[in-house]
């Protein structure tokens, strides 16, 4: 674990020897914040609540959910420059250069969820939960992060090239964030895609969270499917199913990975 | 003297229908204190054999010991008392030379304060001292690679690899890496070195270890191979009309038939003589007013020795090469 954290602070002092990475992967969802809410928002029509209260969820969701992209693309950097190879000829515990990955990517949510929530409340969103639930619907987001973060190691090491890592990554975590409910109700899409959107983790994550928020189950459930019935539930589900998969085979992937 | 690093009979295949056989029964010895150099072409598993000595990969057969330590059974004994560094290792860019060695040390295992004091050490040894808070990729070339080196050596290693640690490198850094790595071997390391140079091997090796598609072609000190080689070439070209005369002096100097490549007018013959021949030679040529375009001492270069070793020149392997120049470009 020692270790782990030797890594994770590497991590965190190359944000603070570079900070145009940490500007620019923060501008990112800011950006998406305002231009949903202003772009977007006035198009959806969402009876009975402001568009920004349904948007803000689905947009922390999206964010996180990226976490596979930049725990890819460094592992995949650190593999082509070699430094995998330097890690693994210390005598350092076997997980601890990916625990360190993943731990530092999600310090790193940390600080896009806070500026996000302050942009949010800037153009209007106001959670009308308690601060407990609050705050839970926070813990939520930063474990789904975690959880997706083991999926990017084993894509980064198994890539091994962050072109690709970036490329490979985007293919499937676009789609995943847009065929859901985070940002239109699911209502509108045919409906063998409604039954996909609704069991789609980022769905069930983006209900539970709104749910934590206080507010109704919006944009979901028409297709009345189990996860849309059961966000929370079914979003513990998913977290333990991605981190009971993807980190004893990332693990796996470490020890015997070789660069190109 | 005893073993500092034995390789018994090393086999590792790649590929679906393990088709490339990357290291086909290598096997090879490093005393205690001294330095082997390994010697041979891209793609003849250099690389393979230092990774597999250094816990990165599992040969598929073979045994391997460092230190008298299993590096398949216990490699995790084997990575504290080894130092890996090379154009493979790396260090990591955006940080700076001090960030990095402080990083490294912690993962050793150092104090706080003792990774400190080692940073400052290592630095100052180094020469790298007034570049210890700049990123590393402001670094030039050779500073990047001695950083990597005192990366290697920050928990002093019994046993370090260096895998063509001077591959890239200009005349300058080169000369500047060979003078630190002299000075280490002085310290008692046993050593294993990679190389594409000759040059570099007969520089620091007290052994080399010629390889060439995965095993061992050859061994022994740089003079031993350079015999075997035919040491030292005298090459030189004349006009035409001279050609004839010019190739029955340096026959009968060196007392050996020389080869000629007519279209250069170029003349070739082993010269083990060295300076007095080359001397001689152009005494005689002015005696009887052959003035040479131009004539030269050529010492062996690895396709010397790879064409008095296997009949063939050093060949590439497509794959290691472009992987290397993809590498080349961070």
């Amino acid at each position: 674990m020692r270790d782990a954290l030797v890594i994770t602070k590497r991590q965190l002092l190359q944000l603070l020897r570079v900070p145009e990475v940490l500007i620019f992967s923060t501008i990112q969802p800011v950006m998406f914040v305002l231009l949903f809410r202003y772009v977007f928002g006035g198009a959806i029509n969402t009876p009975g609540v402001d568009y920004v209260q349904l948007l803000m969820p689905g947009i922390f969701v999206q964010t996180v959910a990226f976490t596979v992209a930049s725990t890819a693309l460094g592992l995949a950097e650190d593999m082509q420059k070699g430094l995998i190879d330097r890690f693994r000829s210390l005598p350092i515990t076997r997980s601890a250069v990916v625990v360190g990955r993943t731990l530092g990517d999600a310090t790193l949510n940390v600080v896009v969820l806070i500026v996000m929530a302050l942009t949010g409340l800037l153009v209007g969103w106001r959670p009308s939960s308690s601060l407990v639930e609050i705050f839970a619907g926070f813990l939520f987001l930063l474990i789904f992060g975690y959880a997706m973060s083991w999926m990017g190691v084993l894509v980064g090491l198994s890539v091994r090239d962050s072109r690709v890592a970036n490329s490979a990554v985007f293919l499937f975590v676009f789609p995943m964030t847009f065929l859901s409910n985070a940002f239109a109700p699911t209502t509108g899409m045919p409906r063998p895609l409604q039954y996909v959107a609704e069991w789609n983790p980022v769905s069930t994550m983006v209900a539970g969270v709104r749910d934590l928020f206080g507010l109704e189950p919006m944009f979901g459930a028409t297709a009345n499917s189990f996860p849309s019935q059961n966000p929370l539930m079914m979003s513990l589900i998913y977290m333990g199913l991605l981190m009971a998969i993807f980190i004893p085979l990332s693990v796996r992937k470490y020890k015997n990975v070789t660069p190109k | 003297m005893s073993a500092s690093i034995i390789a018994e009979d090393l086999v590792k295949t790649y590929g679906a229908h393990r088709e490339v056989r990357a290291l086909d029964g290598l096997s090879l010895t490093v005393h205690e204190g001294t330095v082997l150099s390994l010697l041979g072409p891209n793609g003849s598993g250099k690389t393979t054999t230092v990774r597999i000595l250094a816990t990165l990969l599992r040969p598929d057969s073979g045994k391997a010991h460092v230190a008298g330590i299993d590096v398949v059974k216990n490699p995790q004994q084997v990575r504290e008392i080894i130092g890996l560094s090379g154009q493979y290792a790396a260090v990591d860019e955006t940080l700076t030379g001090w960030d990095n060695l402080i990083m490294f040390g912690r993962l050793y295992h150092l104090s706080s304060r003792g990774a400190k004091a080692r940073a400052e050490e290592l630095l100052e040894k180094f020469s790298l001292t007034d570049a210890a808070k700049r990123p590393i990729k402001t670094y030039s070339g050779g500073m990047r690679r001695r950083l990597d080196l005192a990366a290697s050596l920050i928990v002093k290693p019994k046993v370090l690899f260096l895998d063509e640690p001077t591959t890239g490198l200009d005349p300058r850094g080169r000369q500047e890496m060979w003078e630190v790595i002299n000075e280490l071997v002085k310290g008692g390391v046993t050593l294993l070195l990679t190389t594409q140079y000759l040059e570099e091997a007969d520089q620091l090796a007290d052994e080399i270890v010629v390889i060439d598609h995965g095993h061992v072609i050859a061994q022994g000190t740089a003079d031993s191979l350079k015999r075997e080689v035919g040491g030292e070439r005298l090459e030189l070209s004349v006009p035409f009309e001279n050609l004839a005369e010019a190739r029955g002096i340096v026959e009968r100097l060196t007392n050996s038939v020389a080869t000629h490549d007519p279209q250069m007018h170029k003349i070739s013959v082993a010269a083990p003589g060295g300076t007095s021949t080359l001397v001689e030679a152009l005494r005689q040529f002015d005696a009887v007013g052959i003035q040479p375009l131009d004539i030269a001492l050529k010492r062996p270069s690895l396709d010397d020795v790879f064409l008095a070793l296997t009949g063939h020149v050093a060949e590439e392997k497509e794959e290691e090469v472009s992987g290397q120049s993809k590498r080349g470009k961070r």
